[in-house]
């Protein structure tokens, strides 16, 4: 067995004469060979990955508020908006990924724009939903204790949004851990890449610890956001928003 | 620019190679969202309608919108081997739980009055069900298997790394085709996208009771559950 073109991408093929009888066997998974490589192999992944995934829900939420909180003042810029995030989002992911390659290249900026490009939609529909859903009554109420348009925005709207909100940002979020796996075909990095390295392969326990791992990570991303949800709109119970 | 009229000269120079993959994309696609929803519709429609399980048909969708679906081809690539069964049963994963959770929480969501009317007009649990609960149901049901089927028609060509055959072939493969063909893949595969969005969108209208059409059916766009 030898593997001239490999690159230095860790150990893709293992060394099928030294291995264990799993592994020369290609076993469906050789737990050994998961926790002697696991340091090497994923762990460096698995911090790309929340890396490429935070940024890119960072950055689209930071774009998605600022679009939402106009379309809140204005409201004839939420079917534009609404229309674009909705064209880019139905783009499928392995295409606009590719579709990016020719503008700016095999490169992590063509990762991130695709990720936040996915993540707008969500977050704007949320953010809008979760302010116009603030009950009139209670604006007027702010209103009538002489609350300022800012004031009212901070302490009654966004409050109140907030289960919405983040709700947008827990749904955003697994989607883009989704999708970050994807972005390792265009060189990203992220559990995606030891799947796609493994396709040269077909080392089946590699497969099967990357999407398990990959798995996982969505998860428990989503199992935190839950929580911090409760933690941060305590007054809110569980069943108002089922999104 | 250069790039993307070369990946148009691509499609027209290989109108075959095109053909071949788009249908092989429908027909993964297809048989995916038929075995899914063979499998989730009438499950969902029978807890709706006996208006029990909310937890799980209602937690599917969101733990199914947590799933990878790289992830999850992979792990069948691992477990299953390659080939098209295998492909599908990744795909169907996928696929189920939205179709689930629409069909539970339409059926589940229709007018108790209507339901009582019904009963009171004589009508069986079966005929409740086939000509009251099932007619109002249905627009929201139809959001769901929309969403699944935009969600295949997208995964599918990540299907082609698992030997299921697809439009992903060609943009998997750019020793052979070269960053035109590519660029060509990625094109056709947006375009199927969107047009399966148009076309069930259009469907969807087209099977809504006419009361319904004023309230909400249309305005189900993209994702159709964030909202709602």
């Amino acid at each position: 067995m030898s593997g001239p073109e490999l690159s230095a991408q860790g150990p893709v093929i293992p060394k099928f004469q030294e291995g264990s009888e799993c592994i020369r066997e290609n076993g469906q998974f050789c737990w050994g060979w998961f926790q002697s490589n696991f340091d090497t192999v994923f762990a460096p992944r698995i911090v790309e990955h929340m890396e490429l995934t935070g940024i890119a829900v960072g950055l689209g939420l930071v774009i998605a508020f600022a679009a939402a909180l106009f379309a809140y003042r204005y409201g004839w810029f939420d079917t534009p908006f609404t229309i674009f995030s909705g064209f880019l989002y139905t783009i499928p992911s392995l295409a606009l990924f590719q579709l990016l390659v020719p503008i700016t290249g095999l490169s992590w900026t063509s990762a991130e724009i695709a990720l936040v490009s996915y993540t707008l939609l969500i977050l704007f529909r949320n953010i809008l939903t979760g302010l116009r859903e603030v009950p009139g009554d209670v604006k007027e109420a702010a209103r009538g204790m002489g609350l300022t348009a800012r004031q009212m925005l901070l302490r009654v709207e966004l409050p109140l949004a907030m289960p919405a909100i983040m709700a947008g940002i827990r749904i955003a979020t697994v989607t883009t851990i989704s999708l970050t796996t994807v972005a390792a075909f265009i060189g990203a990095g992220g559990l995606g890449q030891p799947i796609f390295n493994a396709l040269q392969g077909g080392f089946k326990t590699q497969f099967v610890a990357s999407g398990v791992l990959a798995v996982l990570l969505a998860l428990v991303a989503y199992g935190l956001l839950v929580l911090l949800q409760r933690v941060l709109t305590p007054w809110a119970s569980a069943r108002v928003r089922v999104a | 620019m250069e790039t993307f009229i070369d990946a148009l000269q691509f499609i027209g120079d290989n109108p075959s190679l095109f053909l071949d993959k788009t249908g092989a994309h429908l027909l993964l696609s297809g048989a995916s969202v038929a075995v899914a929803l063979a499998i989730a519709v009438p499950l969902g429609v029978w807890l709706g309608h006996i208006h029990r399980g909310s937890f799980i048909a209602i937690n599917a969708s969101n733990i199914g919108r947590a799933l990878p679906s790289l992830a999850i081809i992979s792990i069948g690539l691992g477990i299953l081997g390659i080939g098209f069964v295998n492909v599908l049963v990744a795909m169907v994963v996928l696929a189920i739980p939205p179709v689930l959770t629409n069909a539970y929480v339409a059926v589940d969501g229709v007018d108790q009055d209507a339901v009582e009317a019904a009963r009171g007009m004589g009508m069986t649990p079966a005929q409740v069900l086939l000509r009251v609960e099932l007619p109002l149901a249905l627009p929201l049901m139809f959001a769901g298997i929309r969403t699944a089927v935009v969600y295949v028609v997208a995964t599918a060509a990540l299907a082609s790394i698992a030997g299921g055959e697809s439009l992903g072939d060609i943009i998997l493969n750019q020793p052979t085709y070269r960053l035109p063909g590519v660029i060509a893949g990625a094109m056709a595969v947006a375009a199927l996208a969107f047009a399966a969005e148009a076309v069930f969108a259009l469907v969807q209208r087209a099977i809504t009771p006419r009361g319904l059409k004023e309230e909400k059916a249309g305005r189900l766009i993209g994702p159709a559950m964030e909202g709602v």
